[in-house]
């Protein structure tokens, strides 16, 4: 624990920022409850017409699908496509080492504007022999997103293996069990956490991830940030106000449970 | 020896998926970009030398230059702030702090480019309360422009810039502080010439980050900026989907690789890569 506190100004200073933050998530509330069809604020009666709209209009429902869809798929994926690598970086400490590690994490470091380029020039190439992947396909969409996810899904596991002790590891090797016996049944339980922390983190990535969207979709794969964004540029739609607070509830009680799961972990 | 072989083996057949996905991906397309760049529409260096000379391209480049550095100093600033209460704060206020960070972190860029266009726009929150107190009479153009750029980049960077900035403020030695303090330095004095001066680390890779992440920035400029205010990466989707010049598009996504390449070995000469997670 910390003996030296911060002060009046810094709790100030900090209160304002902590304002800024805050001021753009609480805004969507009242816009998602106006009557009006355009962005406004309410003047007066309150109206639901804007979340009704979300269930009504059938394109939202099946860009929610589609996203989900497209997450499940993608977060598998960089899961065991990180998983392997890490387990071999773990394993056998291979020499470079750090090159392969670094080469892992480029998806992560370059601009997402390039991604989204080099993505586009892979999927429209595709396309000249495919017709169900490639440009604008779900699984198109699928593996740019395990493109874009991977690196953050190995950084989580390689972090768990880093704080697995060696010695477990040895023991069982010393033992005779086999590579896949060492991943499996002693390696793999002892890092569970991390794992599903990997897949949910590619998952919610992927869920979210619009940059890259963009440039590999036209009409056909449409993801709920996809939809948004139409709804965003053309003309603003309150109905992504609605959606908005729907997402923004579920993610301040995702992270409240994980808040309490993790003090959970840290009690035993 | 017969382990020996084993062993590589084993790391090569592991570490071959990953390895083989990203290079046909992701590095071998990448390829397929500087092509582009070389060789649309005309074989050559055409598309370079527009890079030096064209007017557009160049106002875009020093905007968002601009844009960027600007959105470097208030964000970094204003994570510095919040930083100091999240790490070094009582128990409540911490919670608080660390609340306030990760909420907006774990949102959609698209939900906080909306609740920005919610607060700004000129039926919005802002100019709504600002004409209802009688302040402005007209509403005041608080978005498609610059500063709205600027508002919403920093809103989005500013959990990015907390996490170098925590760590180094969690790896200082209190001691130092409670010497300084008991030497008969003042609260703000101490603040200066020794906490600042000791988390200077976790204030270059914090400002190294949201300049890079700045640089490649699309989505919140192209929905605050309303086309007017366009940065190096809505240019780049521009020239992509709207005026078929696949071979500029390219051309700048290169020269954007090339120059955040330098900005980032710069960091870690500063800064190792542990002190950044």
């Amino acid at each position: 624990m910390p003996t030296y506190r911060p002060g009046p100004v810094s709790l100030i200073l900090a209160a304002l920022v902590a304002l800024f933050l805050l001021m753009p998530l609480l805004a969507v509330i009242p816009v998602s409850l106006t009557p009006s069809r355009m962005l406004a604020m309410p003047t007066g009666e309150l109206s639901l017409r804007h979340y009704r709209s979300l269930i009504e209009d059938p394109r939202w429902l099946q860009s929610i699908l589609l996203s989900i869809r497209i997450g499940v798929v993608s977060s598998a994926i960089s899961t065991v496509l990180a998983l392997c690598f890490s387990l071999g970086v773990w394993m056998f400490q291979p020499r470079f080492t750090a090159a392969l590690v670094g080469f892992v994490l480029l998806p992560m470091v370059v601009p997402p504007v390039v991604s989204a380029i080099t993505l586009y020039f892979l999927l429209t190439s595709i396309s000249g022999f495919s017709s169900f992947f490639g440009y604008d396909t779900w699984l198109g969409v699928a593996m740019a997103h395990s493109v874009m996810t991977v690196p953050f899904a190995t950084v989580l596991i390689l972090v768990s293996l880093s704080q697995l002790d060696r010695r477990i590891d040895l023991a069982a090797r010393g033992l005779g069990a086999t590579v896949w016996e060492r991943a499996t049944r002693i390696i793999m339980p002892n890092i569970k956490f991390g794992i599903i922390t990997a897949a949910l983190l590619s998952f919610v990535l992927s869920w979210e991830e619009i940059g890259v969207t963009l440039f590999i979709t036209s009409v056909n794969a449409i993801t709920l940030p996809r939809l948004m964004w139409m709804g965003l540029r053309d003309n603003i739609d309150p109905a992504i106000a609605a959606l908005s607070v729907i997402l923004i509830i579920i993610t301040v009680l995702v992270l409240a449970v994980r808040s309490v799961m993790t003090r959970q972990r840290a009690g035993h | 020896m017969r382990g020996v072989l084993s062993d590589r083996m084993g790391a090569a057949l592991l570490m071959a998926p990953l390895l083989l996905f990203l290079v046909l991906a992701y590095a071998w397309p990448f390829l397929g970009v500087v092509k582009w760049s070389f060789t649309l529409p005309t074989p050559g260096l055409g598309q370079y030398d527009a890079l030096l000379t064209d007017d557009l391209v160049q106002s875009v480049f020093i905007r968002t230059l601009r844009i960027a550095a600007i959105v470097t100093v208030v964000s970094v600033a204003a994570a510095y702030a919040i930083t100091v209460v999240w790490v070094r704060g009582g128990p409540a206020q911490r919670l608080i702090a660390e609340f306030c960070i990760l909420v907006p972190f774990w949102i959609s860029v698209l939900t906080r480019a909306f609740g920005w266009v919610a607060l700004l726009s000129n039926r919005g929150l802002i100019n709504t309360w600002l004409q209802s107190i009688g302040f402005i009479s007209e509403p005041l153009t608080l978005v498609r422009n610059e500063f709205g750029v600027v508002v919403g980049m920093t809103h989005f960077l500013i959990p990015f810039a907390v996490f170098p900035l925590a760590s180094a403020m969690r790896s200082l030695d209190d001691r130092v502080l409670l010497a300084a303090r008991g030497l008969g330095s003042s609260r703000m004095r101490t603040f200066w010439t020794v906490f600042v001066p000791m988390t200077r680390s976790g204030i270059i890779g914090s400002a190294l980050i949201v300049f890079v992440f700045s640089l490649g920035f699309f989505v919140t400029p192209a929905i605050l900026g309303g086309g007017r205010s366009v940065m190096i990466a809505e240019l780049i989707y521009l020239r992509i989907f709207q005026s078929p010049d696949w071979g500029l598009g390219a051309a700048i996504s290169v020269v954007l690789v090339l120059f955040v390449g330098a900005l980032m070995a710069l960091l870690f000469r500063y800064v190792r890569p542990k002190q950044l997670i």
